[in-house]
């Protein structure tokens, strides 16, 4: 139901970021990042907060502009504000921290609305598709609810089914577990679990460890600005090369 | 007492404040909500556009815009409004004016209601492909209206009240038949104001109230 795009540029990474710096006033977020994505790859970003890793999800679709360096997705570089950007932003998914789903619309309604209006899909196939959407994520009799009658987890989950509705070729997970109760985050783990089994390339900005012990094919770990390790989740969580990464996980297992 | 009102087309009169009212109602609110597109828009030369029509336009006296819409736009530069019926030129003219000079308080509440929209709004509808005006048109805008009812029921309201200066340049509203009573009718001064007065109250009124209730009604969700 998911697959990406066919006209794809299948030589390329899914995602290159190279030599990429950006500053926020006097702080330098992000320090000359390199890093390539291939296709089909879920990329877990581990980090404490401050380290650029929410920065580095945003840049990937230009919500965070940069100050120098090169972002390609699928094989082509970031355009500037535009069309052609906005076409770019299509086959990118998006999960965000906050759900962000839009409040003054139904629940099916979020979730079509952009296939309806940048896609061009009419609108009774494109409420088919949401509904298969709502329902293999397990929210299809919340369908015409509001966003603010939905659990913090429904919400999310409705929010990935937005993003899949527009078949992305790849996703962005922008924290997407912090802001729910305990109670729900696994069910938005489950979702993203089985995105990352059909082979969705996925980059995910999480704290959730179990989840990026389960799903990860590679763990990235950052630090003031700097990707500092770049390993699979086995070495990473039990033999962390860098004293940083030791640190942070200290402090996050031993909770 | 009240006798003498038969010789005045009260009704008539208050018939034109609504039309004015009306019709200036409906293009602030059009030209209102473009200039606050303009103003939160990416183009540079929009926004200063907008900044500037705002400052000027808002801080212009209306009675110098309304005025200056008869002596400056009709009688120097030759405007005719599409008519060369005198009263209806005048009625037209004093509509622009008002338009002009309204739409700025609709355009300044409109932007404190996209203020209202959180970022995140925004963000997910350009992350999903959404260009600038569908972002604004489809997300943004639908939401900042529902926050800002009740304040554009206050602008609705002073705009009831601000067609009396189209007597200015001889439109014959409610007030321009009061001057005329006045003038008449001189042992009956409070009656007059009370008249015309209670008239005022009768039209703002229930655009309060409405508005308040259609206000809480659709009020969104978070």
């Amino acid at each position: 139901m998911t697959e990406a795009n066919t006209e794809s540029n299948s030589a390329a990474p899914m995602i290159r970021m190279q030599a990429v710096n950006k500053h926020f006033g006097p702080l330098h977020v992000l320090k000359d990042i390199e890093l390539e994505v291939p296709r089909g790859q879920v990329v877990i970003v581990l980090g404490p907060s401050g380290s650029g890793k929410s920065t580095l999800c945003r840049s990937i679709n230009r919500l965070e502009t940069i100050d120098s360096g090169v972002i390609e997705v699928d094989g082509k570089a970031l355009p500037a504000e535009g069309k052609a950007l906005a076409r770019l932003r299509a086959d990118v998914g998006m999960v965000f921290q906050q759900f962000n789903l839009f409040a003054h619309k139904s629940i099916v309604d979020n979730v079509l609305l952009a296939p309806v209006k940048v896609r061009k899909v009419s609108q009774s196939e494109a409420r088919k598709t949401a509904m298969e959407l709502l329902e293999r994520v397990g929210i299809a009799n919340q369908a015409d609810k509001y966003p603010a009658q939905l659990s913090g987890g429904q919400q999310q989950r409705a929010a990935i089914a937005r993003a899949l509705a527009m078949r992305p070729k790849v996703m962005l997970f922008d924290e997407p577990t912090s802001a729910l109760d305990p109670e729900m985050v696994q069910e938005v783990l489950d979702v993203m679990t089985s995105l990352a089994k059909e082979g969705m390339t996925m980059l995910v900005v999480t704290h959730e460890m179990g989840f990026a012990r389960r799903a990860a094919d590679r763990v990235i770990f950052m630090s003031d600005g700097e990707i500092v390790e770049d390993s699979t989740p086995d070495e990473f969580f039990t033999a962390p090369k860098s004293g940083r990464a030791k640190d942070f996980l200290a402090k996050i297992l031993t909770h | 007492m009240f006798d003498f009102l038969s010789k005045y087309d009260v009704l008539g009169a208050f018939w034109v404040t609504v039309q004015l009212t009306l019709y200036a109602a409906l293009g602030s609110l059009i030209w209102g909500t473009i200039l606050a597109g303009f103003r939160v828009s990416p183009v540079p030369l929009l926004r200063a556009f907008g900044t500037a029509y705002i400052n000027i336009v808002r801080n212009t006296p209306l009675t110098l815009i309304i005025v200056g819409t008869l002596l400056g736009l009709s009688q120097t530069l030759g405007v005719t409004m599409g008519t060369n019926v005198l009263d209806s030129q005048n009625f037209r003219l004093a509509t622009l004016g008002l338009i002009a000079y309204t739409s700025t308080f609709v355009c300044e509440s409109i932007r404190s209601g996209i203020n209202t929209v959180p970022v995140g709004q925004a963000e997910a509808a350009r992350a999903l492909g959404l260009g600038f005006g569908q972002v604004l048109g489809v997300i943004v805008l639908p939401q900042a209206f529902r926050s800002v009812i009740a304040p554009l029921a206050s602008v609705l309201i002073a705009l009831t009240k601000n067609t009396t200066v189209a007597s200015a340049i001889g439109v014959a509203e409610a007030s321009f038949v009061m001057n005329n009573m006045i003038e008449n009718e001189s042992d009956k001064l409070f009656l007059v104001f009370g008249v015309v007065a209670l008239g005022f109250v009768v039209l703002t009124l229930p655009t309060g109230l409405i508005l308040g209730w259609v206000a809480k009604k659709v009020a969104v969700k978070r």
